[in-house]
């Protein structure tokens, strides 16, 4: 019983950060129509990041429970990163055909995985002395991790600001109004440049919270990026891309899938996953809850 | 009239297509007297990735498809010629070939079936997932395929076991004699590929790419011209695989990982995808190019990546697209002089 | 037996009736103006007939088959063809291949793929005939991308000729050009069509265009049909009058 209430604890765990990878994601390409194929790297600087200031932070002698503050520094540290790609990189490509537009987010990728490397270099950076700023908890016999239980709770939180947001802000009213219509919205006065940047910044936000989330837990590691963008395309994939609800739902499924798998079908766990994603989508073209 | 103004000039243009063909077909057929061993075996890749963006680009330039799976199929055709050698001893480049196809051919089928109900951004993604699928399975079931580690796949026989590369001396014999051979087939799959887009079937491909609607209006079968595309278009790509992997004389599950797809995306831009000869020219340089790259420095993917985006952002018609647009104005002014 | 008859076609977009048990029938060797402002129905109408949409209720019977269930593809073997108000070609290929590819379709040869395009005779000489009877002769190797307006409109309609269609529907092939060159567009187009025994039937707006070149006028208003008849007795129909000085037919 306790073993299926951590299997259940973990799947939320991952499910987390699964959601604010593929929410991010999906939030881009909702406003923008803009499939990021660096979105995976942005992850990864956040989680790098993270752990290099947990690091800096313990050097310093700083009290762990500070450390907690990392995270959302990192994921700043991450949007500011995407306010100056956005206008550079991306914007010259809007009125091209989608095919440029992918092909410089993965020149973006490309850059992005080697600057990395170039930074923190190819040993995996760790920050587990963030796992111990929240108490052990125990469930049955088990002892389990606090900290699992706080990146749930910040993954509820994220949810419930991002929907927030979106529908009960004017800012949120502006997001949409430009993600239905650009043109339109243009023709109403709306700086939609402005929107555009600070829709990137928001997804980007999203994806360097997840890394900085996940990092105590597992290290960050090059190529982490690009494996994490797969499975954030599995994700909208079968949530439906530009669907905030999706990329819950679609977080929550793969999550639960991937646990199950590796409990039971080690050996195809990852396949399982990709499966899912071409079943949905023959099935449901859109995704469960898409807008495409 | 206006017509002076607007038609164009009686360029010679139709002419270049084969008279370029021509020359390239000399200078690659004596490459090998005038390089050395490396630098033909590095040609005898250029011409391998060519194939394999040559096929991809049926798909992207003639179709309007961009599919961000192609490695699925240049694995799995490295793939099936590694389980042909290890389960049944087959050591017949031949035999690689003419087995390695067809197994391509139908799971080409079957994800193109998959895939073609979508467009744009979903058969993107479709085509990485289903890339991805075969990825982890070559991960995951190490015992059948070697995992990380991958399988060997020594030099093979040409020629219907004729020719083979056994005892001293069989390295240069084999490099040479191979870059003769994949310069064969390459030669033949270029012919393939110029009647296919050339014929009235190629003819309809393009069609659905410009305008899909007016295709419908005219009778045609949307899907199914796209899922044949789309067979044609992974068989091609599985021959490269299959060509490569002897001459690399191993293959890992890297081969099937989404980033290479990319590259393959990549090369036909960087020669230009709205080009025949585009992916070949792509093909050749982007192997020459991340070769260098990867010799002169450890950040290779940020001198690739910052090349990408430079690239798109002043020479979105690629190399050949440039260049045919140079020589069209440098024909023009011609014509004023005169 | 009429060439086409719709029998009590219904479409409904929301709140708006674009077809309101619409009996349209069109004889065979009609030149047939389909006329109306505005969201009238005419385009719907057009769509309904070629398949573009399907019908919330009613009957469509071509050649005395009910064609009502019948995809795309199948009406266009049966001989409707269109074309478009917002000119739809395939701005790649060549103004030749344009053309060539209608005929390539409609001899089923698009299936071909051991044998060059350029070298099937037949439809070479077949789609350098159309060109010519259009007047793009000159311009067949231009890709499609580059022509003026106008030639766009008229290859258009050559497209959808190409088909040869028993029954060819035409929406605005006029819009967008300007006054002299609608009077050589629709001189070649009806020229075309009546020489080659094809049943046309026009959207358009111009009142000029369509009282100089059409054998009969359908007018429709809010999704029904208004008036019906040859040239002169519209003419003098009171309520076309009104509807006509009320709503200025612009280009």
């Amino acid at each position: 019983m306790s073993i299926l209430l951590v299997q259940l604890l973990n799947s939320l765990f991952y499910a987390s950060v699964l959601f604010l990878i593929a929410a991010g994601l999906s939030l881009i390409f909702g406003v923008m129509r803009i499939v990021n194929l660096a979105h995976g790297s942005l992850f990864a600087i956040g989680a790098y990041i993270g752990a290099w200031l947990v690091g800096r932070a313990v050097g310093f002698g700083v009290p762990v429970i500070w450390l907690l503050l990392v995270m959302p520094v990192a994921a700043l540290a991450v949007a500011l990163v995407g306010v100056v790609i956005e206008p550079l990189l991306l914007r010259p490509f809007y009125r091209r055909a989608e095919e440029y537009q992918l092909l410089v987010t993965f020149g973006l990728l490309l850059i992005l995985e080697d600057l990395m490397r170039l930074v923190w270099g190819a040993l995996p950076l760790t920050a587990d002395a963030v796992m111990d700023t929240i108490p052990v908890v125990h469930i049955g016999g088990l002892v389990y991790p606090g900290y699992n239980i706080l990146v749930i709770a910040i993954g509820i939180a994220a949810a419930v600001a991002l929907w927030l947001l979106i529908y009960e802000t004017k800012f949120g009213v502006l997001l949409r109004a430009t993600s239905q219509d650009r043109r339109m919205a243009s023709a109403l006065g709306l700086n939609v440049g402005l929107v555009y940047v600070a829709a990137f910044a928001i997804g980007c936000f999203m994806a360097g919270l997840g890394g900085a989330i996940v990092v105590p837990s597992h290290a960050a590691v090059l190529g982490m990026g690009i494996e994490a963008l797969v499975l954030a395309f599995v994700v909208v994939v079968v949530g439906g891309l530009g669907s905030l609800k999706g990329a819950l739902v679609g977080a929550l499924i793969v999550s639960f899938v991937r646990t199950a798998g590796i409990q039971f079908f080690p050996e195809v766990e990852l396949a399982v996953l990709y499966l899912i994603a071409a079943v949905v989508l023959i099935a449901r073209p859109t995704g469960l809850f898409g807008t495409a | 009239m206006k017509t002076a103004a607007i038609a164009l000039p009686r360029s010679p243009s139709r002419l270049w297509p084969y008279a370029g063909a021509a020359i390239g077909l000399v200078v690659l057929a004596s490459v090998p007297e005038f390089l050395g061993l490396y630098q033909t075996q590095l040609l005898t890749y250029g011409l391998i990735m060519a194939i394999a963006a040559l096929g991809f680009n049926l798909l992207l330039g003639y179709t309007g498809l961009l599919s961000f799976g192609h490695s699925a199929y240049f694995g799995l055709g490295a793939y099936t010629v590694a389980f042909l050698l290890q389960w049944f001893g087959i050591h017949s480049m031949e035999l690689y070939i003419l087995l390695g196809l067809p197994v391509a051919a139908i799971v080409s089928a079957l994800f193109g079936y998959i895939c073609v109900r979508h467009t744009r951004i979903f058969f993107g993604i479709l085509t990485l997932a289903l890339s991805q699928v075969l990825y982890s399975l070559a991960l995951k079931f190490f015992w059948v395929t070697g995992g990380t580690d991958g399988l060997r796949v020594p030099r093979p026989t040409l020629l219907a076991g004729m020719i083979d590369f056994a005892g001293s001396g069989g390295f240069p014999r084999f490099i040479r004699s191979y870059y003769y051979y994949v310069l064969g087939i390459f030669v033949l799959s270029v012919a393939i590929m110029w009647v296919i887009v050339h014929s009235p079937f190629g003819k309809a491909l393009q069609a659905i790419r410009d305008n899909e609607t007016r295709a419908r209006f005219l009778g045609l079968r949307i899907r199914r011209f796209r899922w044949a595309a789309f067979l044609l278009s992974g068989t091609f790509t599985a021959l490269a695989g299959i060509l490569w992997v002897p001459l690399n004389g191993l293959t890992t599950p890297d081969v099937l990982y989404w980033p290479f797809s990319g590259e393959i995306v990549f090369m036909s831009l960087l020669g230009g995808f709205r080009n025949f000869s585009g992916p070949i020219v792509g093909g050749i340089v982007f192997t020459f190019l991340k070769t260098y790259a990867v010799a002169s420095t450890e950040y290779w993917q940020l001198l690739l990546g910052t090349v990408l985006v430079v690239l798109i952002l002043l020479l979105p018609t690629g190399i050949v697209g440039a260049l045919s647009r140079v020589a069209k104005r440098l024909w023009a002014t011609k014509e004023i002089a005169t | 037996m009429s060439l086409l008859r719709t029998v009590e076609l219904r479409k409904r977009f929301g709140a708006l009736n674009a077809c309101d048990g619409v009996d349209f029938t069109v004889e065979k060797g009609e030149f047939l103006s389909l006329v109306g402002s505005n969201g009238a129905g005419k385009t719907t109408l057009v769509n309904l007939i070629t398949a573009h949409l399907q019908p919330d209720s009613g009957r469509i019977v071509f050649e005395d088959r009910d064609i009502t269930s019948m995809t795309v593809a199948a009406r266009i073997k049966a001989g409707i063809a269109r074309s478009f108000q917002l000119v739809n070609l395939f701005d790649g290929l060549s103004v030749f291949d344009n053309v060539a590819l209608s005929i390539f379709a409609r001899e089923g040869k698009t299936a071909k793929i051991t044998a060059l395009a350029a070298n099937d005779g037949d439809v070479r000489r077949e789609a350098r005939d159309v060109l010519a009877e259009f007047g793009l002769a000159v311009k067949s190797k231009l890709p499609a991308g580059e022509l003026a307006q106008g030639e766009r409109k008229l290859l258009d309609v050559a497209v959808a000729y190409a088909l040869r269609p028993k029954l060819l529907f035409l929406d605005e092939p006029t819009s967008g050009v300007s006054s002299a060159e609608k009077a050589q567009i629709m001189d070649t187009v009806s020229s075309v069509v009546r020489s080659g025994a094809v049943t046309a039937v026009v959207i358009e707006h111009d009142m000029d265009v369509v009282f100089r070149y059409s054998d009969r006028i359908v007018m429709m208003h809010e999704g029904a049909f208004l008036a019906d008849g040859p040239p002169d007795e519209i003419r003098a129909n009171e309520a076309v009058a009104s509807i006509l000085l009320g709503t200025p037919s612009p280009a």
